[in-house]
């Protein structure tokens, strides 16, 4: 009997840091997403540290109609200038974002879970609990999903808790469709048949050895929604649907602030507009990083 | 006989090809020579990964966005094609040099009729009409014998059969005469009867026009029936080229001698001559040894001499074949005798069958296609099929005994490894193991000590495996699973001694499926089935994806470990020659039911089953002292949802007695003991068929 | 075919069903609520049961939803709250305000986004391949409340090239309507160049069209009968669910520029509870989106001969 493996480099196991590691090591490898990580960092490092970062206080009203640049009269200088009650328009940007970060992370996390089990079982089970759950999807898909939130929130008052609820209930069935079809496709593999041969149950073959596998298209996906995530608070605060003032919100800023653009103060609109933008690009850049690196290998 | 004054229409000297990668430029082609004169077909022959393909690419200066022509000339009828300017280059293509590949489904537009396809040839190379070029169409659809051409001109790709499709795609290539066809893995995606047929039409048409042909496969028996001369390559290089008759006389290259030895050849026996494998695998690209590539997997490697720089081509002096050529330092050296004893590696012990322990009383299993949808029932949708997948299928496998099921694609010989591992329960009939009844036992309904004494390997080597979790971690589950042990010292001790078995490095306990190779993973998928000592276990094509040299090796670990353990063991497949090697017994299957079964003698003797007979004319044998006789089946598979009223295999049997065949279910005649042909011919008819294949010293009883 | 046109058109009815219970539920689910909303906050207990009585509210829902049911489908959508007036005298103007600038909108994104996506994916990892993909990540990543405050910063408190509002308060206007196209084009055509440069990407590496090319074809030859074809399959659905999310754009932009669309009324309706406003929008909402939808999944049905021929 030949061997045909006896030259063969030993390679090191995997260990769950090293997978990490590499993971970060191969987005380096796309400039696109290196930068998205970075922006995407950059919001997460400022929403930990507001307290300390923040140079004001986000709700204290100190001078009206300052223009960026200009200096507090209690010392150091409104960098992004105050809006029309004179509240410091960085602040209110940093504090906005960590709110935003948290909602969006909240959200987003609890549709995943939701999303994931509904799509394990549709895809997997078939039959009629796929019939089922795709129908309740399809119906909650068919809203568009402004007027849905518009329809919630109408319905239940703008809360934290209620944005979060929204978000779980108009995105989990995006999030479910993704997972039933990668389940599908994965069930058929032989290593399931090989799972179920020696006995396995529905739910170890779903979660050990099903989703693992699914992870590639799940973290790209995972980023592209909280991009959008991230959009939708701000446009709800933008509609005045959004977190109850006075506490910062992107969206609230900019609504706010919108009547006082004809008097040359459009700064304080544009500068919350821009910090959208630029934290949905870095999810954004950050996934299409994730997708072309994940596609090379 | 091709003409030697007369300027080659291909002549490509010093060629290298070219992959950029990001781990830098990786060279696929290297010091390549061709020269291929009118109306000759030489073959291209080696396992994957080898650059055989590159090198159809290289000569169609089709290298895509990342790879490249680095050296060399490629002349084309005396012209170096590389001074050609990039028209001139188009108006070659498709016109004096045609391709043809491997996926002839992939390589039809899906969205274009294939008259449109077809036309737009001569309307771009020659300007004709459409009236014209729809003529032309039609004529060579007939040439490539296909039935209504014209109901096909109207057709999209995915109407009609794969052998059709590739007739079309064959067709297209011929349409302009082209001085040149290239041909890469033409038939490796199809059926073995399709197959037979569109190697007799290349064949065929390469004689009428006087087309030159490059013929690129891994199929050595293949060659010997379309080709005049092959080269063998091996990990970018030409390792030796001349005569076909002359390579396989006398293969002068360890390498070509080393395929020879794991090709399950008609002498080949499991038992008295089992397969040499090749120890090692392919090299990677950019892990070439120095010197001789083959170098670390050849017996007669010689330090110093073999490792040094690159080997040139030599001459050799054999069967009057001057342009017979091999890259070895040591040919010479080598006495063609060291071979022989290589090749007939110790001879086992044949191991006496015991009692059964598989026993499959007509089994049925039929499958309903009906739309069952929540929006059907709203709508009134809704017809109900019956898909008879398994149509009584009954035999028996003792202890250690090897029973194989044969047939082609949708032949239902997948369906009925899902009905005995339980994925699938079976409409009626029992399955009995060892005495209990698993038929009607769904997967998740067995004990584990029913799971344990079934199991399974599987066909892909690339999906047998999660690629998630360690090798470790997936044989330890199984040994968990089962009850053999539950201390995880004793799992992993367990794990060792099973990767032992299958002879891969303990190391490969801590490793992902993705760090090993294709033949490595299919014997973690052994190691897996075997890990809990199972009564019976169900190989699902479980080769068919390895190449020749790793196949081998993966077979005889196969045959050592149920001699072994004494599993009986029943082998999916439509490799008739692996099947013939190293089977005991041997069931036939077509649309579902069993045409023919017997012991492996029986079966590949007469009386044949018509489809047994047609079946074993299609393999390609590559011994060039086997005759065969010639049947290629017409006609296309029926579909399982519209099977023939009578005989499945009355629509395209040669032998069909008429009316009776089509109209009434076949008598199952029993020829001996346990040899049972399904067919209306009587058995008398049937013995006096003659054998398919002839040799002046074909010895069957080898074993004995 | 004909039987799966029939079966879409068969679940589109039905999710509208499902979707009317929903809305349903919500607004009229609760007699007292409606009561509540109709008769204003100072309306007494006894006038209120007395309204339920007289209106029949306090029957099941279900034969109210029925009843509800029959109505809409007769055109009759009740009468508005807020405006005292027959709904559907409000709200079908506002829909075709809509109409016309979703239209404008959807003609001129799918125009510019196959464009860029067919250029971008004819040539994976070319120079204009990478310009055009990071462009559109770029704007995709720009909500529209967002867009709307600095291309009207830019346009009209910078250069005063075009009004702020589109509030069409003289009469159509053109040019009110240009910001707020711009600002949903913008956000909107990246997803579907980026959906056609992905196909057309796919295509270009077929073994179809190595065939094509190794048959000698000329090069535009190819582009136009071979890759275009089933390049644009995958897209025309994407482009029918993009009408989906072009009506959650609406609505922001309609409230940015105050234009009076049926986006802008639902938003009014839904904060001041004007229920029958509300149903009637979020009907309206949905029937856009699923009918497009189900033209998208019989469109790709036809595009796709084999699925058509099977």
């Amino acid at each position: 009997m030949t061997e045909e493996t006896t030259d063969l480099p030993i390679v090191p196991p995997d260990s769950m840091l090293t997978n990490m590691l590499k993971a970060i090591g191969l987005l380096r490898e796309s400039p696109v997403g290196m930068a998205g990580g970075l922006i995407v960092l950059m919001f997460v490092v400022l929403a930990i540290f507001a307290p300390i970062l923040a140079p004001f206080d986000p709700n204290a009203p100190t001078l009206p109609f300052a223009f960026p640049g200009t200096a507090s009269p209690d010392g150091g200088v409104f960098l992004l200038g105050t809006d029309h009650l004179g509240r410091d328009i960085l602040s209110r940007i940093i504090w906005g974002g960590q709110r935003v970060l948290f909602y969006a992370t909240a959200a987003t996390v609890s549709a995943y879970i939701i999303g994931i089990l509904m799509g394990l079982a549709a895809g997997y089970f078939r039959g009629y609990q796929d019939e089922i759950i795709s129908f309740f999807a399809n119906v909650i898909l068919s809203f568009p999903i402004m007027v849905l939130y518009v329809l919630i929130i109408a319905k239940v008052g703008s809360s934290g808790l209620n944005i979060v609820f929204a978000v779980v209930f108009a995105s989990s069935p995006g999030v479910m469709r993704i997972v039933r079809g990668v389940t599908m496709d994965i069930a058929t593999r032989d290593y399931i048949a090989a799972a179920k041969t020696r006995g396995e149950g529905s739910w170890y073959i779903m979660l050990v050895e099903i989703l693992p596998n699914a992870r590639g298209p799940l973290i790209v996906d995972f980023c592209l929604r909280m991009g959008y995530t991230t959009i939708t608070i701000g446009a709800l605060g933008f509609l005045g649907l959004g977190l109850p003032p006075p506490d910062p919100d992107w969206g609230g800023m900019i609504t706010e602030t919108r009547s006082y653009m004809t008097g040359g103060f459009a700064y304080m609109a544009i500068f919350p507009a821009c910090a959208v933008s630029l934290l949905v690009l870095g999810f954004n850049l950050l996934a299409d990083g994730l997708r072309e690196v994940s596609l090379r290998d | 006989m091709p003409d030697q004054d007369e300027v080659p229409v291909l002549e490509i000297t010093g060629l290298r090809l070219s992959y950029y990668t990001r781990a830098g430029e990786i060279p696929a082609v290297m010091d390549f020579d061709l020269k291929i004169a009118k109306g000759e077909s030489v073959g291209l022959v080696g396992e994957s990964g080898c650059g055989k393909s590159t090198v159809a690419n290289g000569i169609m200066r089709y290298m895509g966005n990342n790879g490249g022509i680095v050296g060399g000339t490629i002349k084309f009828k005396g012209r170096d094609m590389a001074e050609m300017s990039a028209e001139e280059v188009r108006r070659i293509r498709g016109n004096d040099i045609a391709m043809i590949y491997q996926e002839p489904m992939a390589s039809l537009n899906p969205s274009l009729t294939i008259g449109v396809q077809l036309m737009e040839v001569p309307m771009n190379h020659e300007g004709v009409d459409e009236e014209e070029a729809f003529k032309r169409s039609f004529d060579i659809l007939i040439a490539v014998h296909i039935p209504d051409p014209k109901r096909l001109m109207d057709s999209y790709p995915h109407q009609i059969s794969g052998g059709q499709q590739q007739r079309v795609v064959i067709a297209m290539a011929l349409l302009s005469k082209p001085a040149l066809l290239l041909l890469d893995e033409p038939t490796t995606a199809l059926d073995v009867t399709v197959e037979a047929g569109i190697v007799e039409l290349i064949a065929e048409l390469s004689k009428q026009t006087g087309t030159s042909l490059l013929y690129i496969s891994h199929n050595l028996g293949l060659m010997l029936e379309v080709c005049d001369r092959i080269c063998v390559m091996y990990s970018g290089e030409v390792v030796e080229e001349g005569r076909i008759d002359s390579i396989f006389s006398s293969p002068t290259h360890p390498y070509t001698h080393g395929l020879f030895g794991c090709i399950p050849q008609p002498h080949a026996n499991k038992n008295a001559r089992p397969l040499s494998a090749i120890r090692g695998q392919l090299p990677l690209p950019h892990q070439r040894p120095k010197g001789c590539y083959f170098g670390p997997r050849c017996d007669f490697f010689e330090p110093g001499r073999c490792d040094q720089e690159l080997i040139p081509m030599d001459f050799v002096d054999a069967d009057d074949d001057p342009a017979h050529r091999v890259r070895c330092t040591r040919w010479d050296e080598i006495d063609p005798k060291a071979f022989v004893s290589a090749d007939v590696a110790e001879a086992r012990e044949v191991i006496p069958v015991g009692e059964t322990v598989l026993e499959v009383d007509n089994m049925r299993k039929y499958y309903e296609v009906k739309d069952s949808s929540f929006a059907a029932m709203f709508t009134g949708g809704g017809n109900v099929q019956q898909v008879k997948a398994n149509d009584s299928i009954s035999f028996r496998a003792g202890e250690g005994e090897t029973v194989a099921i044969v047939g082609e694609s949708g032949c239902g010989k997948s369906t009925f490894a899902k009905v005995l591992m339980g994925l699938e329960t079976a409409t009626d009939g029992e399955v009995r193991l060892s005495g209990t009844d698993l038929g009607s036992i769904a997967v998740g309904d067995r004990t584990p000590a029913q799971l344990a004494s079934l199991q399974m390997v599987f066909q892909n080597p690339n999906d047998t495996l999660n690629p998630s979790h360690t090798i470790g971690y997936q044989i330890g589950r199984v040994i968990k699973r089962f009850g053999i042990e539950s201390d995880p010292a004793k799992i992993q001790e367990r794990v060792y001694q099973l990767l032992d078995t299958v002879k891969l490095p303990r190391a490969f306990a801590t490793h992902k499926p993705r760090q090993l190779s294709g033949g490595q993973k299919q014997r973690i998928g052994i190691a897996r089935a075997f890990a809990g000592n199972p009564k019976t276990v169900i190989a699902d094509e479980p080769i068919s994806a390895l190449d020749v040299s790793v196949a081998a090796a993966v077979t005889e670990l196969l045959m050592d470990i149920q001699r072994e353990h004494r599993t009986t063991l029943v082998f999916i497949s439509h490799d008739l020659a692996a099947v013939r090697y190293l089977a005991d017994r041997v069931v036939v299957m077509y649309l579902g039911r069993v045409m023919e079964r017997g012991s492996t003698d029986e079966v590949f003797a007469p009386p044949y089953h018509p489809y047994t007979e047609a079946l074993l004319s299609a393999v390609p044998i590559a011994d060039p002292q086997v005759t065969k006789r010639r049947i290629v089946l017409t006609g296309n598979l029926p579909s399982p949802l519209n099977p023939p009223k009578g005989c499945p295999f009355s629509t395209r049997c040669p032998r069909s007695l008429g009316r009776l065949c089509d109209e009434q279910a076949p008598p199952v005649q029993l020829a001996a003991d346990r040899h049972a042909i399904a067919c209306h011919i009587p058995l008398e008819e049937l013995r006096k068929v003659e054998p398919v294949f002839s040799t002046p010293n074909w010895d069957l009883g080898a074993a004995d | 075919m004909p039987q799966m046109i029939l079966r879409r058109i068969g679940m589109m009815v039905l999710i509208m069903l499902v979707v009317g219970l929903l809305l349903f539920m919500i607004n009229e689910g609760d007699p007292r609520l409606i009561a509540r909303s109709v008769l204003g906050p100072y309306a007494q207990d006894g006038q209120l049961d007395a309204w339920i009585m007289q209106h029949g509210y306090d029957r099941s829902m279900f034969i109210r939803y029925f009843e509800w049911v029959a109505r809409v489908v007769s055109g009759d959508l009740g009468d508005s709250i807020i405006y005292k007036r027959p709904t559907s005298e409000i709200f079908w103007p506002r829909l075709a305000n809509t109409g016309i600038l979703a239209g404008v909108t959807f003609v001129i994104m799918v125009i510019i986004a196959l464009t860029l996506g067919v250029l971008a994916g004819m040539k994976e990892g070319s120079p204009q391949d990478r310009i055009i993909s990071v462009i559109s990540i770029a704007t995709t990543s720009i909500p529209e409340y967002a867009s709307a405050v600095v291309l009207a910063g830019i346009f009209v408190f910078w250069l005063g090239w075009l009004p702020g509002t589109s509030s069409m308060t003289s009469g159509f206007n053109v040019v009110e309507l240009i910001l707020p196209v711009m600002v949903l084009t913008l956000y909107g055509f990246g997803y579907i160049a980026r959906m056609t440069r992905a196909s057309m990407a796919e295509v270009m590496t077929t073994p179809y069209i190595r065939t094509a090319i190794l048959k000698g074809l000329p090069y535009r030859h190819i582009i136009m009968k071979h890759a275009l074809r089933n390049a644009l399959i995958a897209p025309f659905t994407v482009i029918m669910l993009q009408i989906n999310w072009l009506l959650s754009g609406v609505v922001v932009t309609e409230f940015a520029f105050g234009y009076k669309g049926f986006g802008a009324l639902l938003l009014e309706a839904a904060l001041r509870r004007d229920i029958f406003v509300i149903e009637a929008c979020g009907l309206a909402a949905v029937f856009v989106a699923v009918f497009t939808q189900t033209i998208g999944d019989i469109g790709y049905t036809y595009l796709n001969p084999r699925i058509r021929f099977k």
